[in-house]
């Protein structure tokens, strides 16, 4: 079925407004798009790592989940759908429902790629039917800031700030989509927003409709981590795809598929100059930290394009 | 009559989750547990249960399964030891006040380090605080009971429950048990009956929510007040069982009591070496006696306290260490029983003992009570917190 923008936004939300992320944060809309990619009769439950999304979304007495949730801790989401993945299998087998559900699950970076990650790699090494989306701000910004594995080179975070001996952070970010895919996973891909949002939903639901464990790394900037203006969310997204900072492919049973290719590849700095956690890059005499990021951009630009056959 | 086998005590546990047929298990193993979702792994293979069995990465992995899955709406059950516990811990809290009454058999063992995998009491006391009821059994037979009777417990009160039983000592000796008809075992267990689960069509809910300090309190009290509520749970419970097989449970056991003036109070299966020792002083005519705690949470300060009121000296036996320079656990809780029931006669010592499985005689427990006829006759309690059977 052809992908309609319009179509698509007529669906009925299951995820509501009035919570309480930030003006600007890429994590909500992450959330509502994915979800929006169900299909309206099935039933689903969603899973939170602790986080700013958990934190916001379910602060007693107020819900902004439709479907049944769940949050158990920082480090367990995907132990904890497993749980509820299990639970399903059972009932479904003893005859106690009849309807499908649905399984998702969502966490930042940290609770992702750092003090999640030996759950998440145990549940898809068992091979639990659900989707783990990390909505990736690239650092711990519910604890204000700090840095991550999956924080960018240099990038100024509280506990790498860039200072007079040390400009940032010093290594560069892990690369957890092909980890996944390293688990044998039949459908791991990266997205963001971009253009008519086209991409992550058509990724959302291919997702949640293969059968075994599925992983959506969602690049969802952090205006406040990131320091961009709220309204320029759009931006950081679409420049972070054209200087294939964050390229946008998609792994289906271990086969790479590009989904983008920029015309004309942008320069890093394009990105970069967006956000004040790389402001001392562009300062006098760093010149050097911006030559190196482009370089590690290209080399794993080439290494993508190589994987895709390209 | 039930059925005679001769089992160990982690057999005794898997037997009796087979008998239950319980939704999901969350299983890594650990030592001395690892023989319980050993043998549950071959029911699950041969076909003898439905269980869903997730087999994780981790404990902490085994419990946050076992809470997905309760929320669900399943019976969710694991099995543990020691480090496993303590790995477990932060999940333990989450159960406890998500509600979620998840049954876990506890095989006691010592905790690193230095490392050692044998028995003492570290690992659970470490997690009196959690939340959870605790049972703990003398024997093999017990844990067995124990475990029967954990899921009536903890679905009364919305709150998960563990099933104690010392490592080793019971977990790997095998002893003759009395088994329970499985017909009578399920309709004893019944059908579990959620009022909430994430998986019913027509009431989604959301389980664990970010409580502020205008809520926070009043979950903890809610989650108190279950704990209290489970007392009675506990002895009726206890009863019942009772009338189905003869043996009766109550929150603790009293042995020799009535006319004691000393007396040990004890956990686990150290209660069987201490009863040798007092059935070996009566004969010489020694008014000794011994209380048996089988529920640890939630404490039986009332029933301690009425069990000690008329006794001239105690000993609180404790298989872990608080590292207080004071005292352990059940010497504390003991204590503080006696306080808030108006007892204060009794003069009570505490001894640490048997940490990291070091053997525990009825020779050791007779040294015990020939230092309180010491103090029963002096009066003089000399220093209340003592190493048992330790080289100095």
């Amino acid at each position: 079925m052809a992908y309609n923008l319009k179509e698509n936004l007529m669906k009925e939300d299951r995820f509501s407004g009035g919570h309480r992320m930030c003006a600007g944060c890429g994590s909500p809309i992450a959330v509502r798009t994915v979800l929006r990619a169900l299909d309206p009769e099935d039933k689903a439950v969603v899973c939170s790592a602790t986080s700013c999304l958990e934190v916001s979304t379910f602060m007693y007495p107020y819900n902004a989940w439709k479907d049944s949730f769940i949050h158990n801790a920082f480090e367990n989401a995907a132990a904890t759908i497993s749980g509820v993945e299990a639970a399903y299998n059972l009932m479904k087998k003893k005859g106690k429902i009849d309807e499908t559900w649905k399984f998702i699950t969502f966490g930042g970076d940290g609770g992702t790629y750092d003090i999640g990650f030996q759950s998440l790699s145990g549940a898809f090494e068992r091979g639990h039917d659900f989707v783990y989306v990390c909505y990736d701000n690239e650092a711990y910004m519910n604890t204000g800031i700090q840095r991550s594995s999956s924080t960018p080179h240099f990038a100024d975070t509280t506990t790498t700030p860039a200072g007079t001996v040390i400009p940032g952070k010093l290594q560069q970010k892990k690369n957890l989509t092909r980890i996944m895919v390293a688990h044998g996973s039949p459908y791991v891909a990266q997205t963001t927003f971009i253009g008519n949002f086209r991409d992550i939903t058509e990724k959302a639901h291919k997702a949640i409709y293969t059968k075994g464990p599925c992983f959506l790394n969602v690049m969802a900037p952090c205006p406040r981590g990131w320091r961009y203006p709220t309204e320029k969310l759009m931006e950081v997204t679409k420049a972070a795809v054209e200087t294939c900072v964050w390229p946008l492919y998609e792994v289906i049973e271990g086969k790479y598929v590009l989904n983008y290719m920029p015309k004309n590849k942008l320069p890093v700095e394009e990105y970069l100059r967006l956000q004040g956690r790389f402001a001392h890059m562009f300062k006098p005499g760093n010149e050097w930290m911006i030559e190196q990021v482009q370089q590690e951009v290209d080399k794993n630009w080439e290494d993508l394009l190589k994987l895709c056959n390209m | 009559m039930g059925i005679r086998e001769r089992l160990s005590g982690n057999e005794a546990v898997a037997y009796a989750m087979k008998q239950i047929n319980p939704d999901v298990m969350g299983a890594f193993p650990i030592t001395p547990s690892t023989e319980i979702p050993q043998y549950f792994g071959a029911y699950v293979d041969n076909g003898e249960v439905d269980t869903e069995f997730v087999t994780v990465e981790s404990e902490h992995s085994s419990m946050s399964v076992c809470i997905g899955a309760q929320a669900a709406g399943c019976r969710a059950v694991s099995a543990t030891s020691s480090c496993g516990l303590s790995y477990m811990t932060e999940m333990l809290y989450v159960a406890a006040s998500d509600r979620l009454p998840i049954t876990l058999a506890v095989s006691c063992r010592a905790l690193s380090g230095p490392i050692n995998i044998n028995n003492d009491h570290s690992d659970a006391m470490s997690v009196r605080d959690t939340g959870w009821l605790m049972l703990f059994a003398e024997t093999n037979q017990e844990a067995y009971d124990n475990y029967l009777q954990a899921m009536r417990i903890g679905e009364a009160v919305d709150l998960p429950i563990m099933i104690c039983q010392d490592g080793f000592i019971t977990s790997h000796a095998i002893e003759n048990i009395e088994l329970v008809e499985t017909d009578k075992v399920k309709a004893f267990v019944g059908e579990y009956k959620p009022r909430h689960y994430l998986l019913n069509k027509d009431e989604p809910i959301a389980v664990g929510a970010y409580a502020t300090p205008t809520y926070y309190i009043e979950s903890k009290r809610l989650q108190a007040q279950a704990m209290m509520d489970a007392k009675d749970v506990i002895r009726k419970v206890g009863a019942e069982f009772g009338e189905m097989t003869g043996r009766r449970y109550e929150l603790i056991e009293k042995y020799m009591m009535d006319d004691a003036e000393t007396a040990v109070v004890i956990i686990g299966s150290s209660a069987g070496t201490a009863k040798a020792a007092v059935n070996e002083l009566r004969e010489s005519g020694k008014k000794v006696g011994l209380i048996k705690i089988r529920a640890f949470r939630p404490f039986p300060a009332e029933d301690i306290a009425d069990a000690l009121k008329n006794v001239k000296a105690f000993a609180a036996m404790d298989k872990s260490d608080s590292f207080n320079a004071h005292c352990g656990p059940l010497y504390a809780e003991t204590c503080a029983a006696l306080y808030a029931n108006g007892v204060c006669a009794p003069k009570g010592i505490n001894y640490i003992y048997g940490l990291g499985g070091r053997d525990v005689r009825v020779e050791s427990i007779k040294t015990v009570f020939s230092e309180l006829d010491k103090i029963a006759e002096t009066g003089e309690t000399g220093d209340t917190y003592r190493y048992l059977d330790v080289r100095e």
